[in-house]
């Protein structure tokens, strides 16, 4: 019996653990998304008080916040659209080409993801201050399309490098130009890893914090208001926008697994439905 | 509808010269044969001969060094692959998989800008007897499946020649046998010249009207399966395209209708039709399943020429038992005795006389001082199932 | 049709292939870098360079009134006269939640890897998932949990792990639990990543081959599990040392870390000379880090 509980024990533990680890991952989200119900009372913003959908009616109480958050999605919007036309760019070259140079073009992909934050923001501002750029809207365009670059070109690098270099000769052998193979072969093989590469580079400019707080002046982002609000009280608003981050990135993935589930599944049912076995050998 | 086949010139599709180098490796090295319109014609080689990339170069997927691919009178060596009326299916079929079945028959078509395609997808996945399976995706199919899939996108086109790269290489050797019966009744039905590159034999054999045998970039020898077989042309091929058994000896010319041979103190004929040369270093040739193994000279029949030896191995594989018979001299002889039920095992360590009809062997060309090539260099013997 | 129409014959041109193909293929690549690599050397490497030269400059000129490049190799020194204890004070609250993260991290990775079943590809989601929401929203969630007269504080102090007046918040525990939380999660996706490619039958045939779960573990998982392991630790300790949020949020001056005081000097005390001289000292403490651990860990090829 003690050995059979032993090895029950040995078998299970880890995932024990495991789901532990996950708990406490969860923790900080569930009290955002608990607070996003909250009427804070007058002295305490932090306590659980009543609760209200006060805040989701009027998330823009503050309105400089969502200002703010109007301001992020605008910045995360261009940032993304250059940095994975420029990342994925680099991505055909690196995978496709052979060219001299490669080793310095991997450094320079390779060096801002390996570099802190911190070093990159206050270096970028000197460089804006030597060159008497006035810093706002665009110098935070400018950093986060240079730290999002290199993230777009390792997630489709990866997924180019993973492709069979025989679909694209098997198009050309039917007939198709250099342009279409590219068009109704590569580009859609490839794309689910430019769209990754975007909501990735999308994800990562909206939250950005350090890099921005040096290059923005006065112009602010819903991290920078977040950051000013945590010196004064945090309105439950706050945590409106960031259940909502959370939900809306959460219904992305799932849509995109079901999506591919379904497709699956409707794929399988056909020929079943059309009643035809395949013949066999006369 | 009008068919690229059908408008192009017609004609055999020849290679003059055609050389492909990587470097300083000389992948394929002034290749030149004739391919008939029509023919199903296989390029046999071991992996790295050269078979793939000669086979490339008539795609258009890698260009020649030098050297012309001629079709009809018409030089495509330079043309892009899809300005060519030449068709692929590729080694573990390349199927597109974000396409369906029917859009992965149609895309050649489609690329054409032909709109209506339906009628002719039916017809082709009907004629490779996937009927009903155009809405799946290639995902979803077994593999001889994929293999007909991706057999029906090229044979839609109507290529004036078909090529196949391995087509069968990634399937089991049950379904391999199947289609193999399947692609020569498909060529049959359609008439396209068909060139299918395997390192395979007996898949080239089956199904080729004429085998390429390639090694080190050159062709080593070109002809009928049975021809082949039957006389080939140099050790290579010799041990190759099935087993052979290869004493060194040396031809001392003609006598009469034959060539004279001596080897290990013995002396042997051949006719002279089956040397391919009279005088100086050969191989003597005897295929092991014409190699008949007696217990004494005595037991000899008449005409046939014999060499005494010790059974050292006997390995039943059923349809056949697989004899290793050791020489006076040290070399292993290997023999091929059908389980037809008429004589009994031999157990090892039985004296033997092996014996042959010398209309049966064949004299090679031998480089000097290279010694009896006599060890099966294959597992599995040509012509008898195992 | 149409493919074959334009088709020439004759075989005239067999002597040398098209020019123009050949010569596009040679450009093309650059073409394709030059937009990226551009962006990445004027607004990454070229700024590398001013914050060297700022570093340098004369420390008592200004932002207003200009400053002169004199070369002044001081500021290091003097910078980490002043600020040491910061420098000191990020690395050791990194690595202290570096361990927690590797001690939580690790059977996470595992578990989902190995154990999962068909919970694997959920899991993995929900490991990511918490990034969804802002950075600084979630510390400040920890901010609420840990503050004192929440539940937590609370409880702690019902059983005497705290003392009646014993807090969490604004405490140096505080802000390494920040950056242990934070960052655990570039911590477990690479380590899962090369737990996920170990084959169960090389554990199987270990403990055939008579080794207990735990020489099963320390001779097989941990050893085919280490580019993960470094990858993780890597992307775990170089944004975590360089952090100020978590510092900022969750303590008080006195857990005050390196990139408080660099922030400070870049936009409160506008010393740009000192703020530079930070940075770098702070890159050069981390390469230094970084490099002795490949060098131990043997695994360069990671990078």
């Amino acid at each position: 019996m003690g050995s059979r509980f032993g090895r029950w024990i040995a078998d299970r533990w880890v995932m024990g653990v495991a789901l532990l680890v996950l708990g406490y991952l969860f923790l900080p989200i569930a009290v955002v998304i608990g607070l996003s119900f909250n009427r804070p009372s007058a002295r305490n913003t932090y306590d659980f008080n009543e609760f209200t959908l006060d805040n989701w009616r009027n998330p823009c109480a503050t309105s400089d916040m969502c200002d703010a958050v109007v301001r992020s999605a605008q910045i995360g919007f261009i940032a993304t659209v250059v940095s994975t036309v420029l990342g994925t760019l680099m991505a055909f070259a690196l995978v496709r080409h052979r060219f001299r140079g490669r080793a310095a073009i991997n450094m320079l992909i390779f060096l801002p993801m390996a570099t802190p934050e911190l070093v990159m923001g206050t270096s970028l501002l000197s460089l804006f201050v030597a060159a008497q750029v006035p810093l706002g809207f665009w110098t935070i365009v400018i950093a986060h399309v240079m730290f999002c670059v290199s993230f777009v070109v390792v997630t489709v690098k990866a997924r180019l490098a993973g492709m069979d270099r025989r679909l694209e000769e098997a198009a050309m052998d039917l007939y198709a130009s250099e342009w279409q193979t590219f068009r109704r072969i590569t580009l859609p093989l490839v794309l689910p890893g430019i769209v990754a590469a975007a909501l990735l580079a999308f994800s990562l400019s909206f939250d950005d914090f350090i890099i921005t707080n040096f290059n923005s002046a006065t112009t602010v982002t819903f991290p920078m208001w977040v950051w000013g609000a945590a010196g004064r009280s945090i309105p439950p608003q706050v945590n409106v926008i960031g259940t909502a981050m959370f939900a809306i990135a959460l219904l992305l993935v799932g849509a995109s697994s079901l999506r591919g589930r379904r497709a699956r599944r409707a794929a399988l049912a056909v020929p079943v439905a059309a009643g035809r076995p395949a013949k066999r050998l006369s | 509808m009008r068919t690229m086949g059908h408008e192009a010139p017609a004609g055999d599709l020849r290679l003059a010269n055609l050389t492909k180098k990587f470097g300083v490796f000389t992948a394929v090295d002034d290749l030149s044969l004739t391919i008939p319109q029509g023919s199903f014609f296989a390029l046999l080689g071991a992996s790295g001969c050269g078979k793939t990339t000669t086979l490339r170069m008539i795609a258009g997927l890698e260009e020649p060094t030098s050297g012309q691919v001629l079709l009809g009178d018409r030089d495509i060596a330079r043309l892009r692959p899809y300005k060519r009326p030449v068709n692929t299916v590729f080694q573990s079929y390349a199927l597109f998989p974000h396409l369906d079945i029917t859009e992965n028959v149609a895309f050649g078509l489609r690329r054409r800008g032909i709109r209506k395609v339906a009628e002719q997808v039916d017809r082709m996945l009907a004629l490779v007897q996937l009927e009903g399976y155009g809405p799946r995706r290639p995902a979803q199919l077994s593999g001889g499946q994929q293999q007909r899939v991706a057999l029906a996108r090229a044979l839609i086109n109507h290529p004036q020649v078909l090529l196949l790269d391995e087509p069968l290489g990634a399937l089991d050797l049950k379904l391999r046998r199947q289609m193999q019966i399947e692609l020569k009744r498909i060529q049959t039905e359609v008439g396209i010249t068909f060139v299918h590159v395997t390192h395979d034999q007996e898949e080239a054999m089956t199904m080729a009207d004429t085998v390429a045998v390639m090694n080190a970039g050159k062709i080593e020898q070109l002809g009928a399966p049975a021809d082949i077989y039957e006389f080939p042309a140099t050790a290579f091929v010799a041990n190759f395209l099935g087993q052979s058994n290869l004493l060194a000896g040396e031809a001392s010319g003609t006598s009469g209708r034959d060539v004279l041979v001596s080897a290990h103190g013995g002396r042997f004929s051949v006719p002279a039709a089956r040397a391919r040369l009279a005088r100086g270093p050969v191989f003597l040739g005897v295929r092991p399943e014409k190699l008949h193994l007696v217990a004494t000279a005595a037991a000899v029949p008449a005409g046939h020429q014999h060499v005494g030896g010790v059974v050292t191995d006997a390995s039943y594989v059923g349809v056949s038992t697989q004899y290793l018979v050791k020489t006076a001299w040290g070399s292993e002889l290997s023999a091929f005795s059908a389980n037809s039920g008429l004589g009994g095992q031999l157990p090892v360590g039985t004296p033997v006389v092996a014996h042959w009809d010398p209309r049966h062997a064949f004299l090679l060309p031998r480089e000097p001082g290279e010694d009896d090539r006599t060890t099966p260099l294959l597992d599995e013997p040509v012509g008898v199932l195992p | 049709m149409t493919a074959l129409a334009h088709v020439p014959t004759g075989s005239g041109q067999s002597a040398s292939p098209p020019a123009p193909r050949r010569g596009r293929h040679r450009l093309l690549p650059y073409l394709l870098l030059l937009p990226g690599a551009a962006w990445l050397l004027i607004f990454f490497a070229v700024p590398l360079v001013q914050l060297a030269a700022a570093s340098l400059y004369d420390p008592s000129g200004s932002v207003t009134t200009g400053y002169a490049m004199t070369g002044a190799v001081g500021n290091y020194p003097a910078a980490l006269q002043e600020y040491w204890p910061q420098l000191v004070r990020s690395f050791v609250y990194t690595g202290i939640a570096l361990v927690l993260a590797l001690l939580m991290g690790y059977p996470l990775a595992y578990g989902i890897a190995q154990k999962a079943g068909r919970w694997k590809n959920l899991l993995l989601v929900s490991v990511v998932a918490p990034m969804f929401t802002s950075f600084l929203v979630r510390t400040l969630a920890w901010k609420t949990i840990l503050s004192d007269n929440g539940w937590l504080v609370g409880l702690l102090r019902d059983v005497h792990l705290l003392g009646p007046d014993g807090r969490l918040l604004a405490t140096a525990g505080a802000v390494v639990l920040g950056l242990t939380y934070n960052f655990l999660p570039f911590l477990v996706l690479p380590l899962y990543a090369s737990l996920e490619r170990l084959d169960p039958r090389m554990l199987e045939a270990a403990s055939d081959l008579y080794a207990s779960p735990l020489r099963a573990f320390q001779k097989v998982t941990l050893p085919l599990s280490m580019p993960g392991l470094v990858a993780g630790t890597l992307l775990f300790f170089i944004p975590a040392s360089g952090d100020y949020i978590n510092a900022e949020l969750l303590g008080t001056p006195r857990d005050n870390m390196i990139g408080n005081v660099i922030d400070s000097a870049f936009l409160v005390k506008l010393n740009y000379p000192q703020g530079a001289a930070l940075s770098f000292l702070l890159m050069a403490a981390i390469l230094a880090v970084v490099f002795v651990y490949l060098r131990k860990a043997g695994t360069e090829e990671v990078l």
